[in-house]
């Protein structure tokens, strides 16, 4: 009830900025949501500007890597978090096939890269570096790794070369896919009873940080064309000898029709650009203070009135 | 080979089958001895083996959609039907949609469930369904739970409707049918994911397309019941029908169908258990409601209150089960002549007050038309606990035993699966066709596995079936005994039944995270999760199958002094096993079911494929790893069934 009042008093306040403006179709704007937190809620922050600008909008979910098939086809009609790291593959394949395009970047820059929850420092104090990782290799041995340490990578769709960068740095690991999210927290958590040494696939803003503190391995800093190059890097002879980059974008995507059909509420979405504090936030409300993600975008949004009100009239 | 032909050719006598397929198992025997001196097109399938089936797909599919345009036909379909899913949405949950009038206060549909109930089966289901809202509601569930039936109950009547059209027809007409079965099989063994794809590609995603995937998955049991039931119409009740002049229509209308319906109902039973089996598959493509905020739960790690949509899941599906079944077995009402309106129409007047009454009571106190999640009560941390402590406790014994698997069993198991030659495979195949149902069979495994190894994933269904067997080999071992076990008497059937029922209808990846949590992101979690999945038909059909020993067998073996344990081994074992192998032939369909979800834990076969096809939206690979998966269960059921049917010839009891 309360979203809605707070709604319907912000639509009043803009109605005669979103006048001013060419007039956006009364069909609704298809907002996706995928399955961590502060996408969602991105996702409904974004909507309710949409709707205070008189705007209908509607979320549907999707996975995170088929959605870019359906932003091309115009069945949802722009994408809040395109990751250079996760889904840059999949945004690049559809840029390519066209129907969609790149609709500015975030503030917030993205980190993926092997990473460790605090406990594991106790029992490998050299950590950040990677060659104090690999030195107490056997501490993260795992039966089906034998005597060899055992990196929990992310699925195999995501596309993150690790087992090319054990071989370009000679580590004494194991790569093993996790086969979703959910199976790389469900293991940091079992690890969590035991204090038992774990170094898995992560990424930030991720609410996992909040649930879990950790650091990234500090792999050798990445150059551009190491990962094409074999001459870049420590290892003359490979590729993929250096870490993720530490500031990889965080993209919005949007549909090619959508600035035709919407042409202010676009250029909102052009507007519109987060930074990682602001994500975390949007995280911590959901995922530590048990809000609903419709209410948590409702309350980020009378909080932080200064940051969105701007971008709606375009004055950033 | 020549051998195989001559023995076809002359009549054969009773011992050449077991002969040949002595000789059968040699061969294989033989190939996998000599691998290493077999040449390379005998180890792996050779190049010109490997035929490009994906690209063939995608072919077919892109001159389908874009070509012949079927991809307007599919989408205007698709949009009459979220017309409909736009007005039970808002109905339900208050979509802002025409007719605008919802949503629904929740003590209203409480209400009309509890109404509902009564009027099929009396006081306890009319309990039983509108405390089941009542839970839903003080959970803070509701929208969630709206916005699955609002699919729901527009997917489960198309379903219901294609099904009985598509039966009707196929019963009609044989030509139909020799199409029919074939996608039916092929239908009811594809995984979930294979044929999701194309939906997005046809259809797109939301709502639409999770109601359609929905219709897809649970139509064909409707069609097969239809056609039973149809073939079950005594021809007495046809006639007693042509005396009294009916058409054609009519007598299908109102002869054939009313008397075929038992079968019927039984159809309907299972749509709507399909259809709660893909709440959380279907939110893959954009269905809304429980499924998706159970993954999002999920991935968040919030065990608990996934647990609570898990058991609001369980609730929906033993009340509409509940339902449709006595709805099943109630007999038509026949009041007197010259009752009244009001007295025929007893139970829809105190409905409609109670709707009234309720629907005004939902306007003076808000806590009656919505209760909202800061109100709403949560067992979450009791179950955290619960979970934790399970957990903590068992996890001296998993750690040990996780190691004793995956070094001592399962990486020698699959290493030497990996190892075999893909021919002495196959060979071994048409040993155990031909030793089970001759000729026939032999050349129905090859098919089959002779197309999985064309397809060009040999390594990777291999993991597949190590994964299966094993873990159908472990679910025999707990399912076995607790069947016995339930089967001594009808109160522990009825018991160990419900719990079946539960674990089945209970969502899928609600297992994973606790497995993993006990075994890490391994095979051995891999296995546990679909070793749970694979002993429920199992102890189920165990259970029935010694149960459905006639009684006069058993007496005749007291009369006899047998003991109980030379009664159960002797006597009710052999007459049950056909039944059980039932049990074990659903087991392995649920195994391949369950072994791609898992790919969501981390696996190296089939289903992680799958899941990268989903991902890229690959419908020719998706189609290609289905049918792998399909033809591997399609196999063994066809072994099964054959073997089942000829004891049951030798045992008397067809």
């Amino acid at each position: 009830m309360r979203t809605k009042l707070f709604m319907s008093a912000a639509a009043v306040a803009l109605a005669s900025v979103s006048m001013a403006q060419a007039e956006d179709s009364s069909d609704p704007i298809i907002i996706p949501t995928h399955n961590w937190s502060s996408q969602i809620v991105m996702s409904h922050v974004v909507g309710q500007i949409f709707e205070s600008m008189g705007n209908s909008v509607e979320y549907v979910s999707t996975d995170s890597q088929a959605v870019y098939e359906s932003v091309r086809l115009g069945d949802v009609t722009l994408e809040l978090e395109v990751w250079e790291g996760a889904f840059g593959p999949a945004f690049e394949a559809a840029l390519e096939k066209g129907g969609l395009h790149d609709a500015g970047d975030h503030d917030a820059v993205t980190r993926e890269d092997w990473w460790y929850p605090s406990w594991t420092k106790e029992a490998c104090p050299g950590l950040p570096a990677w060659e104090a990782l690999n030195d107490c290799a056997a501490q993260f041995a795992t039966p089906e790794t034998g005597d060899k340490g055992r990196f929990l990578g992310g699925p195999v769709d995501w596309l993150k070369h690790d087992q090319e960068r054990v071989d370009a740095l000679g580590m004494n690991f194991v790569v093993v896919n996790a086969g979703s999210a959910s199976a790389l927290w469900a293991e940091v958590g079992a690890a969590e009873r035991d204090k038992r040494p774990v170094v898995i696939f992560n990424w930030t803003p991720n609410f996992v940080e909040a649930l879990y503190p950790g650091e990234f391995v500090e792999f050798p800093e990445y150059v551009e064309g190491c990962k094409d190059d074999p001459a870049v890097g420590p290892n003359p002879d490979m590729t993929y000898d250096c870490g993720n980059p530490a500031n990889g974008y965080l993209k919005k995507a949007a549909w090619d029709g959508m600035e035709e059909k919407w042409p202010a509420a676009y250029a909102t979405l052009k507007r519109i650009s987060f930074t990682n504090p602001q994500i975390a936030e949007m995280a911590k409300l959901v995922d530590i203070d048990e809000l609903e993600p419709e209410d948590a975008a409702a309350e980020w949004l009378e909080t932080n009135e200064a940051v969105w009100k701007p971008w709606v009239d375009g004055g950033a | 080979m020549t051998v195989a032909a001559t023995n076809a050719s002359a009549p054969m006598r009773p011992q050449s089958r077991p002969r040949m397929a002595q000789f059968l198992f040699a061969a294989a025997l033989c190939l996998a001895v000599a691998k290493l001196a077999l040449p390379d097109g005998l180890v792996r399938p050779p190049d010109w083996l490997v035929w490009p089936f994906a690209d063939w797909f995608n072919a077919v599919f892109s001159f389908i959609r874009d070509d012949l345009g079927l991809i307007h036909v599919t989408r205007a379909f698709a949009d009459g039907l979220e017309s409909v899913l736009d007005v039970t949405a808002n109905l339900l949950y208050g979509k802002n949609r025409w007719p605008r009038l919802g949503p629904i206060p929740w003590s209203v549909i409480a209400i009309t469930a509890a109404m509902i109930g009564y009027a099929i089966n009396g006081w306890r289901l009319a309990a039983f369904a509108g405390l089941t809202f009542v839970w839903i509601a003080a959970m803070g569930q509701w929208q969630w739970a709206m916005e699955t039936l609002s699919v729901i109950i527009v997917a489960a009547p198309v379903s219901v409707f294609l099904g009985l059209l598509l039966g009707t027809m196929g019963w009609k007409s044989a030509r139909f049918r020799l199409v029919l079965n074939p996608l039916l099989n092929v239908a009811q063994s594809l995984p979930h994911f294979a044929y999701m794809i194309p939906v997005v590609v046809f259809i797109g995603v939301g709502a639409k397309a999770g109601a359609i995937v929905t219709i897809i998955f649970s139509v064909p049991p409707m069609i097969r019941m239809t056609m039973l039931g149809l073939q079950k119409v005594p021809s007495e009740v046809v006639e007693a029908g042509h005396m009294a002049g009916a058409t054609r229509w009519q007598l299908l209308r109102h002869v054939r169908l009313p008397t075929a319906r038992t079968e019927l109902l039984v159809g309907v039973n299972q749509v709507i258990m399909q259809c709660l089996a893909m709440v959380v598959l279907a939110s893959f493509i954009g269905m809304p409601g429980l499924g998706q905020k159970l993954l999002q739960l999920l991935q968040a790690l919030k065990i608990g209150r996934s647990i609570e949509i898990g058991i609001t899941i369980v609730l929906l599906a033993i009340m509409l089960d509940r339902c449709s079944k006595a709805w099943a077995v109630k007999q038509p009402v026949h009041l007197e002549k010259g009752t009244s309106w009001l007295m025929r129409h007893k139970l829809l007047v105190i409905w409609a007050a109670l709707v009234a009454v309720f629907w005004a009571l939902s306007l003076v106190f808000p806590i009656l038309h919505e209760i909202g999640r800061r109100d709403a009560l949560s067992l979450a941390a009791p179950l955290d606990a619960i979970m934790d402590w399970i957990i903590g406790t068992l996890d001296p014994v998993t750690q040990w035993l996780r190691w004793f698997l995956i070094v001592w069993v399962l990486i020698p198991l699959r290493d030497g699966m990996l190892w075999l030659p893909f021919s002495a495979v196959l060979v071994f195949l048409m040993a155990v066709g031909w030793a089970i149902g001759g000729k026939r069979s032999a050349l129905v495994c090859l098919g089959y596995f002779g197309l999985i190894a064309m397809s060009g994933w040999w390594d990777r269904a291999m993991i597949t079936v190590y994964t299966v067997t094993f873990a159908v080999f472990i679910a025999t071992l707990i399912g076995f005994p607790l069947g016995i076990w339930g089967s001594r008497s009808k109160a522990r059937a009825q018991a160990v039944l419900l719990v079946c029922d539960t674990l089945q209808t209970f969502p899928s990846f609600i297992y994973l995270i606790p497995v993993i949590m006990l075994f890490g992101v391994n095979d051995v979690a891999v296995v546990g999760a679909v070793v749970l999945f694979a002993a429920v038909p199992l102890v189920r059909y165990t259970i029935e199958g010694l149960r459905g020993v006639p009684e006069a067998q058993i007496e005749a073996a007291d009369m006899s002094g047998a003991t109980r344990r030379q009664t159960l081994w002797s006597v009710r074992l052999p007459l049950a096993l056909p039944t059980i192998m039932v049990g074990v032939n659903q087991s392995v369909m649920f195994s391949l079911f369950m072994v791609i979800i898992a790919a969501f834990i981390g696996t190296q076969d089939l289903g992680q494929e799958m899941q990268r096809a989903l991902s890229s939206s690959d419908v020719g690979k998706g189609l290609v790893l289905g049918l792998a998966v399909s033809f591997m269960g399609l196999m063994v059921d066809h072994l099964i069934t054959v073997w089942a049917n000829r004891r049951r010839r030798a045992l008397g009891l067809s």
